[in-house]
């Protein structure tokens, strides 16, 4: 491909004009409501400025996330959109073009930008508009855009294969993996999340555009209401099952707890700051699951279903959510409380060698089956350090005794490489390219 | 013939959405705009008269039914048009027009002939005045009166054949006769009441109406193996085909309705109303002769072009020239003989390829436009 290469640097500062300021601080307590609505998640308008969280970007760029790509760490927000690429270009430098290119224009989005000057340098009527205009209007919506490399993407094609991380070794087949091939794997992802979900699709519609003749869409998965908190501050949000999710995630505060287990310091250095992602579309049988007993749903995940808290501290208290799980408690008849093939418990690090995952998963409704059940589930995403010591242990147990899975279906899976954030005058994956 | 609308005609239809992100350039265009006052029973124009180039009309809704709003060359042959303009809305249509007499029309409800008026182009039009894009139309008229000649003679052995009830002659001749339409369809389409009856699909037809033309004659073929009651069907096409032959060799066009046909024609692939579909020829399943012949009639136009780009953005002129080499293997792959496979043995993957690459493809023959005004 004979484009010359727009550098991250020529095009990023001054690119893109804000979305708002074409129109006025007008819509920002409508996107409010909606986002506080939506998920839960209210974010306070602070007052006389019309001026709320919606309106602060998440910053970008890697020096203002300690090396970090955002959208790991950053407060879960209550929208997704994820895409799946696959490369159809021979030409690494027409993919290193377009990383440039995507950059760029995930700068801008995230700072509430239109995608400017990326593509072509001017805009004239006679063509299309640069930017697709949905999220006109919109504030920045605290959208993060996190990229990752799938295993695929260290073949011979680009000379990668040498680069390749051990720890980016392929996942084993689990039992009961039902993975469909057209939903799975892929050379290259992004993650958009978003408070408003048309700021979401805005991002992913207008890299997917971007890369047109580089990359083909392999899949997309749309996601609605986070499952995970990833910080304190945040409420514990629901999954489709009725439960709390993410009490016992890992939390942006254990400063140390996410440095051991979700950034990576080992292995090639292009990976360093960077961290694993797995993604695993997971499909509920959630009619079945509407006619089981409440002690059966609470048994699984070893938790009072209004709560969240531990079925080990005996009552149905919210302030007891984040009280410890008892393992060892025996109830009736001298049986553990928390049943050994519960999901909690298979997954605890007590019974993983420690390991920790940051859960970043979101619900999704993918309207309903030709038999008129719903097309549902969880959409899980986990960050962490290893996959071989951290998902695929945890995974292996899970899928070998867990309770849960009479009432779901593992459908589709990824794994990525998310490389450290990119720096100003960088674009994402640079030192794995050159 | 898909419901795609295309490019050619409306040029700008789409610019009413982003007017704050191109204000700066479109200054110009908004400042000369003549407004259009549009109620339910009165179309007023603020002017009669404009000088030749991009003209652009501001229509506002002050009707209480939905309207559109058209600007007619001599025998109604649309040179643009607005749709879908709802009560109380205001939209943008910009056309490029050589001197002469037009009419312009609202269509409160969006039916009939419209509420019709006068309206006067004189001077030159920057085509006329920049050679280079003067050559470039020229030379595609040229390409188009090479089709249309074509055109005529295969669909006449296909009427004959199809007259004759010698049914396989017919289904040979059936997808060589259309491709010559294919491969110009948006210009065929400028003349909006001849291409329905020549092109139409059966599943686009209204209550009430006929089902005529190419696909009419196909379901004879194909389904019902029967051709005896299509001879006045055949001969009604053939006069069609001469009637729009002859108008599109009178027919002016300038560089901007090339750029835009060049995409234009790929929508008609990868829009999912459009050939990929498989819907286009669905008794015969000779979709991919269509397909590749779009794609044919695309490069043609940009081949026209080509002095322009080269000249102006070769950047953008080599882009191009790859993705259609992607574009046209992925076509390439089904040929069988001196045709193609048959639509039901493509797979999926096969459909997303084609897809993929005409959309990669279109994403820049989509730019050139934009080189022609500067
Ligand atoms: C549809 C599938 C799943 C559902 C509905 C689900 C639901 C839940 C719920 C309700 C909890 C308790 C609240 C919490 O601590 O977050 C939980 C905990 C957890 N889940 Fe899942 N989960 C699913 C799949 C998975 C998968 C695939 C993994 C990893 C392989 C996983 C790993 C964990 C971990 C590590 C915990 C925390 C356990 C602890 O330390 O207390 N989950 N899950």
């Amino acid at each position: 491909m004979s484009q010359k290469p727009e550098t991250a640097t020529e095009t990023a500062p001054s690119g893109g004009l804000s979305r708002r300021q074409l129109f006025g601080a007008g819509a920002a307590g409508i996107a409010v409501a909606a986002a506080a609505g939506a998920g839960g998640y209210a974010i306070a308008d602070t007052g006389d400025s019309g001026k709320s969280a919606l309106d602060e970007p998440v910053k970008f760029w890697a020096e203002d996330n300690d090396g970090h790509q955002a959208g790991i760490v950053t407060p879960a927000q209550d929208q997704l959109h994820f895409v799946s690429f696959d490369v159809i270009t021979k030409d690494k430098n027409a993919l290193i073009g377009m990383l440039k290119q995507w950059t760029s224009a995930a700068a801008q989005m995230a700072q509430g930008r239109e995608v400017g000057n990326v593509a072509t340098k001017d805009s004239s009527l006679a063509i299309p508009p640069q930017d697709t205009g949905e999220a006109l209007d919109l504030p920045p919506s605290q959208l993060t855009i996190t990229i990752g490399f799938g295993p695929s993407l260290f073949d011979d094609r680009f000379g990668l294969s040498d680069k390749r991380p051990e720890a980016l070794a392929d996942l084993p087949h689990f039992s009961a993996d039902s993975l469909e091939p057209e939903i799975s794997g892929g050379d290259i992802c992004v993650q958009a999340c978003a408070h408003d979900p048309q700021v979401a699709v805005h991002a992913i519609r207008n890299l997917t555009r971007l890369g047109m003749g580089i990359v083909q869409v392999r899949y997309s998965q749309l996601g609605f209401g986070r499952t995970s908190s990833t910080t304190r501050a945040q409420p514990t949000a629901r999954n489709l099952m009725g439960f709390k999710d993410g009490t016992n995630n890992l939390k942006a505060e254990d400063k140390e707890l996410v440095r051991d287990h979700v950034w990576v310091s080992e292995g090639p250095q292009w990976m360093h700051g960077g961290s694993y992602m797995v993604t695993r579309r997971i499909r509920m049988f959630i009619e079945l699951w509407d006619s089981t007993n409440m002690q059966e749903q609470q048994d699984i995940f070893a938790r009072f279903k209004h709560s969240g808290a531990p079925l080990t501290t005996g009552s149905d208290d919210p302030k007891k959510e984040f009280d410890t799980l008892e393992f060892h408690a025996k109830g009736e008849g001298g049986n553990p409380i928390i049943t050994a093939d519960s999901h909690v418990r298979l997954a605890h690090p007590d019974h993983n060698n420690g390991a920790r995952l940051l859960r970043r998963g979101y619900n999704f409704v993918d309207g309903s089956d030709g038999l008129g059940t719903l097309d549902a589930g969880l959409f899980f995403i986990a960050y962490q350090r290893d996959p071989r010591k951290q998902f695929v242990p945890v995974q292996t147990s899970l899928a070998k005794s867990d309770v849960l899975n009479e009432y779901i279906k593992h459908v589709g899976s990824g794994l990525w490489a998310c490389p450290p954030g990119a720096r100003q005058n960088e674009y994402w994956g640079q030192a794995l390219f050159s | 013939m898909s419901t795609i609308r295309h490019k050619l005609l409306a040029v700008s239809a789409a610019t009413v959405s982003i007017v704050g992100l191109a204000a700066c350039s479109e200054s110009k265009d908004a400042a000369g705009a003549i407004a259009v006052t549009a109620t339910d029973s009165k179309c007023d124009v603020a002017t009669k008269e404009a000088k030749a180039g991009n003209v652009t009309f501001e229509v506002t809704n002050e009707g209480k039914k939905v309207t559109e709003f058209y600007v007619y060359a001599d025998g109604d042959r649309i040179m643009g048009e607005v749709e879908n303009i709802g009560a109380g809305l205001n939209r943008k249509l910009i056309v490029k027009l050589p001197a002469g007499e037009y009419e312009t029309a609202c269509k409160p409800g969006m039916k009939g002939d419209g509420i019709r008026g006068k309206f006067t182009v004189t001077g030159e039009a920057k085509d006329v005045d920049d050679p280079d894009l003067k050559a470039a139309a020229e030379d595609y008229e040229q390409y188009v009166k090479g089709q249309t000649a074509e055109l005529t003679t295969k669909t006449q052995e296909f009427v004959d054949a199809v007259k004759a009830g010698k049914i396989d002659e017919a289904k040979a001749l059936f997808p060589v006769a259309r491709s010559y339409w294919e491969r110009i369809e948006p210009v065929a389409e400028i003349f909006g009441d001849l291409d329905p009856a020549i092109d139409g699909r059966e599943v686009d037809l209204a209550e009430g109406d006929e089902f005529t033309g190419f696909h009419r004659i196909e379901k004879a073929l194909w389904v019902e193996n029967d051709t005896s009651q299509m001879g006045p069907v055949a001969d009604q096409l053939m006069a069609d085909i001469q009637e729009i032959v002859k108008r599109i060799d009178e027919t002016d066009l300038n560089a901007l309705q090339l750029a835009n046909g060049a995409t234009a024609l790929l929508d008609e692939i990868a829009a999912p109303d459009g050939k990929i579909s498989g819907e286009e020829d669905i008794f015969s399943g000779t979709d991919l002769w269509d397909l590749a012949a779009n794609l044919e009639g695309s490069k043609a136009a940009i081949e026209s072009l080509r002095p322009v780009l080269q000249k102006r953005n070769p950047t953008l002129l080599s882009e191009i020239d790859e993705r259609f080499v992607t574009a046209e293997a992925t076509i390439a792959k089904h040929k069988v003989g001196d045709g193609y496979k048959f639509y039901k043995e493509l797979t999926d993957e096969d459909k997303k390829d084609i897809v993929t690459a005409v959309n990669a493809l279109k994403e820049k023959t989509s730019l050139a436009a934009g080189e022609l005004d500067k």
